[in-house]
């Protein structure tokens, strides 16, 4: 037995001695940048740099799908709703837990290797739940943002911190709930506090250190080009916050960003301009951070329509033309097609009611139409649709999102004077609901009965057709979705919804193939991997993760 | 077949925009004197603002979007006087899920008022007459039992009414026997099925999603049906009663009646 100890312990040392060396187990930046020929592994938040969320991988098809078994399940330990997206890295998973909790994970099984904690200090103010979407891994690290608004570097096969640097001032309300985009050198994260009255920005860390490399507010100081969309000190407390990971273009070398709501949210008038460049969507350098253009969705916006949706970039022939388009169903109920070199506006359409705005002018401006005081604005204040990931699919060439349809909000504007740290919201909001005292849907589902129904809005998944703007089929449910899409190389279409439905769909025709009732809300994309061969569909429902592969797996 | 789960709420919809509008007419109409509420209006005007700005996101204007706790209805899983309601509000609550909120004093004792008031910053004084002889005309000339059932007595195919008077204002009470078409929650919608087994059922929407609906159905049963299974599902957007022909007094007798019910004590 002693023999034997010996020789293993000798094999450990040779094998620890040759890992030092093995530098293909890295993720190297050239791997990220190519990550769309490795489809077995899930390498960003959304799955490569063009966040299309498609993935080659075709073991499952719509033929076999109904032949999905469950392969594992992981128990989150605290409440409240699960938004992280994991990424795979070579049959290792990392997900995050709220607050701030790392997990690596046996994608094969979900047995946890180690759990890294990171308790937010006290004054870390969320508005809207102490969520995490997810980690970033670059070579051995693993990058999480915290919602103290700190940025934290974590050694990748120990789960040990390496640094950990502020990004912003958790005392006035600045935080991070977004999964970092690593980009070459540097990892980049924008902050949250919309709510709060922050100034946002997008900042990039070099990897090795955590030391500052750029920082780039998303409002203009004086000046600045496009300062004058501001009056007075309002472009101090403007919001303008990013609180979802971007994309990047290596071609171009841009990295966009979508930009979140002004303030205070639903006091317009109390910010006169078109309060740049909130409610945008900003091209920064990814070396520098210099913005390079910008093209604003919703200019003085009293209706909390962030435009912190995920960029979805595609080189597409666009009417007859190859294009580097941009496309983008944004929370203010259109659907936009953008030049992504120039950010030049192609076509934008309404995908749900919209009476906000009449319609988009030739260059994309929305002209405003606001409503009287007490009636309903459509869509209302969680918006058309909002930060959940769409996906586009090469091979059918469409783009799918959740909609809210039928939902409607009454807004009220108040003057609001601005204190640091505190909520800065100017004015409320009502639900448009069909009784006076219908119960109404708020921002996550925490009632098993659904006792607000469908009167007062639900979901539809839309495939968009970026040629036109226009839905080629719709697939709608009874609650509202705040689940993200996934689509395969074999045209399935993954997603969920509140009710807690985990549904496979045919990507060309809408048609439902196969479902699964996991009980949970569904407030995060679906990912896809393959280990030891075999392709693995992970969603979170609820409190837990399930993980499915064919029948006999 | 029909199965109206697809887009057959744009039309009605559209009505409830109007009805809406309508109905806070009715309300403004019957505000009358703010009345002897232990709370100042201008301190449940105030805490009305600090609601909207700090409550409403996770609570929902009707503070009833947290499962287990209605704020407007007075309904906590641990809360009992002011003073916990406060201590709450300062540290937080639900393992984590709320978060401590520092208030200044005036904006506690405001929001407190207007949790207290029901979210009522108008003091809508609704009449409110004899519980006693509103249990008569409950059980008799107004002929809610009917359908519906108090305390173990009555049918189960109108919603239970036991713990009415603690989930429901004298308003709302009011609003559902004047003018139940307005009133009638969406989930308590009757509805009528025909399955592909040629069954028919009626009854009254207990939950639904979007392959599955539950019901209770005309026998009391509870049913829960695929969709897929089915060849038509109807949901009847009028309720199944007519607005009272009770008095205006008869009906605040029957309103204080109401209210003295709060289920198991």
């Amino acid at each position: 037995m002693k023999t034997l100890k010996s020789v293993w312990l000798t094999l450990f040392t040779a094998a620890t001695l040759s890992a030092a060396l093995n530098v293909a187990a890295q993720v190297s930046y050239e791997r990220i940048l190519n990550a769309a020929d490795e489809p077995e592994n899930w390498l960003t938040y959304n799955g490569g740099y063009s966040s299309q969320r498609y993935s080659q991988l075709d073991q499952i098809t719509p033929a076999n799908v109904n032949q999905l078994q469950l392969q594992w399940t992981l128990q989150n330990q605290v409440f409240g709703a699960w938004q992280s997206n994991p990424i795979i890295v070579d049959g290792i998973m990392y997900v995050t837990e709220r607050p701030n909790s790392v997990m690596a994970v046996d994608a094969i099984t979900g047995r946890v290797f180690w759990k890294y904690r990171h308790v937010p200090a006290d004054g870390a103010r969320i508005c809207c739940g102490a969520n995490n979407r997810g980690v970033a891994v670059l070579g051995d690290r693993v990058f999480m943002g915290t919602l103290d608004a700190r940025l934290v570097a974590l050694d990748r096969i120990n789960g040990q911190p390496l640094w950990n640097v502020e990004v912003g001032d958790v005392d006035q309300a600045y935080s991070v709930t977004m999964a970092p985009l690593v980009v070459k050198d540097k990892v980049i994260v924008g902050v949250g506090g919309g709510e709060y009255g922050i100034r946002g920005y997008v900042a990039a860390y070099y990897v090795d250190s955590g030391e500052q490399a750029w920082k780039t507010y998303t409002i203009p100081a004086p000046g600045e080009p496009n300062h004058d969309s501001w009056e007075g000190d309002d472009w101090q407390h403007g919001g303008a916050p990013v609180w979802i990971t971007g994309s990047f273009d290596a071609e171009l070398n841009l990295t966009y960003w979508g930009v979140g709501n002004p303030g205070p949210d639903w006091n317009a008038g109390q910010r006169p301009g078109d309060n740049l460049y909130s409610d945008s969507v900003i091209a920064l350098d990814a070396d520098s951070g210099e913005l390079k253009w910008f093209f604003q969705f919703t200019p003085n916006d009293g209706y909390d329509y962030d435009s912190v949706q995920v960029p979805v970039l595609a080189d597409i022939v666009w009417r007859g033309t190859p294009s580097k388009v941009m496309m983008w169903a944004n929370r203010n109920g259109y659907f936009y097609v953008l030049d992504r070199v120039t950010g030049k506006f192609l076509v934008g359409k309404p995908y749900v009611k919209v009476n906000w705005s009449s319609g988009l002018d030739a260059n994309g401006r929305p002209i405003p139409t606001p409503q009287p005081e007490g009636m309903p604005t459509y869509p209302g204040n969680q918006g058309g649709t909002n930060w959940y990931p769409p996906s586009y699919s090469p091979r059918t060439g469409l783009f799918y999102f959740s909609a809210w349809q039928d939902y409607a909000t009454i807004y009220r504007a108040e003057e609001t004077v601005f204190e640091p740290g505190r909520a800065f919201l100017g004015g409320g909001f009502s639900v448009l609901a069909p009784a006076p005292d219908a119960p109404t849907i708020g921002i996550g589902r925490t009632n098993p009965i659904n006792n607000w129904t469908n009167e007062v809005g639900h979901a539809s998944l839309k495939a968009m057709d970026p040629q036109t703007g226009e839905a080629v089929w719709s697939y709608d449910q009874f609650d509202v979705s705040d689940s993200g899409m996934l689509t395969t190389g074999s045209d399935l279409l993954f997603t969920g919804g509140r009710e807690g439905y985990f549904h496979a769909i045919d990507a060309r025709t809408g048609e439902l193939l196969w479902n699964v009732n996991l009980g949970g809300q569904i407030v995060m994309a679906p990912v896809t991997y393959m280990v030891d061969g075999v392709q693995y569909v992970s969603v979170i429902s609820g409190h837990a993760m399930s993980t499915f592969a064919l029948r006999g797996n | 077949m029909t199965i109206p789960s697809k887009y057959p709420y744009l039309t009605i919809f559209a009505r409830y925009t109007a009805l809406l509008l309508l109905l806070s007419v009715f309300q403004q109409g019957m505000a009358q004197e703010a009345g002897d509420h232990q709370y100042t209006t201008e301190a449940i005007e105030a805490g009305s603002r600090v609601y909207t700005q700090q409550c409403a996101l996770c609570h929902g204007p009707e503070g009833g979007l947290i499962d287990g706790v209605d704020l407007r209805r007075g309904q906590f899983p641990s809360v009992r006087s002011d003073d916990d309601l406060r201590a709450l509000v300062r540290s937080g609550a639900g393992e984590g899920r709320m978060p401590g909120f520092n208030l200044r004093p005036e904006e506690m004792n405001g929001v407190i008022a207007f949790i207290r008031a029901g979210f009522d910053p108008d003091g809508i004084a609704v009449k409110i007459g004899d519980p006693v002889s509103g249990q008569a005309l409950f059980q008799g000339k107004g002929e809610c039992t009917n359908c519906h059932r108090v305390n173990g007595v009555g049918p189960r195919t109108a919603p239970d009414l036991s713990s009415i008077g603690a989930v429901r204002t004298p308003a709302s009470l009011q609003r559902n026997l004047l003018d139940p078409a307005t009133a009638l929650l969406p989930i308590n919608r009757a509805v009528r099925i025909v399955t592909r087994n040629e069954e028919t059922i009626v009854g009254r929407r207990l939950n639904e999603d979007t392959y599955t609906v539950q019901v209770i159905d005309s026998q009391e049963r509870l049913r829960s049906l695929k969709k897929s299974d089915l060849v038509s599902f109807e949901i009847s957007d009028s309720p199944s009663k007519q607005p009272t022909t009770l008095s205006s007094d008869e009906v605040a007798d029957v309103i204080g009646y109401l209210l003295t019910l709060r289920g198991l004590q």
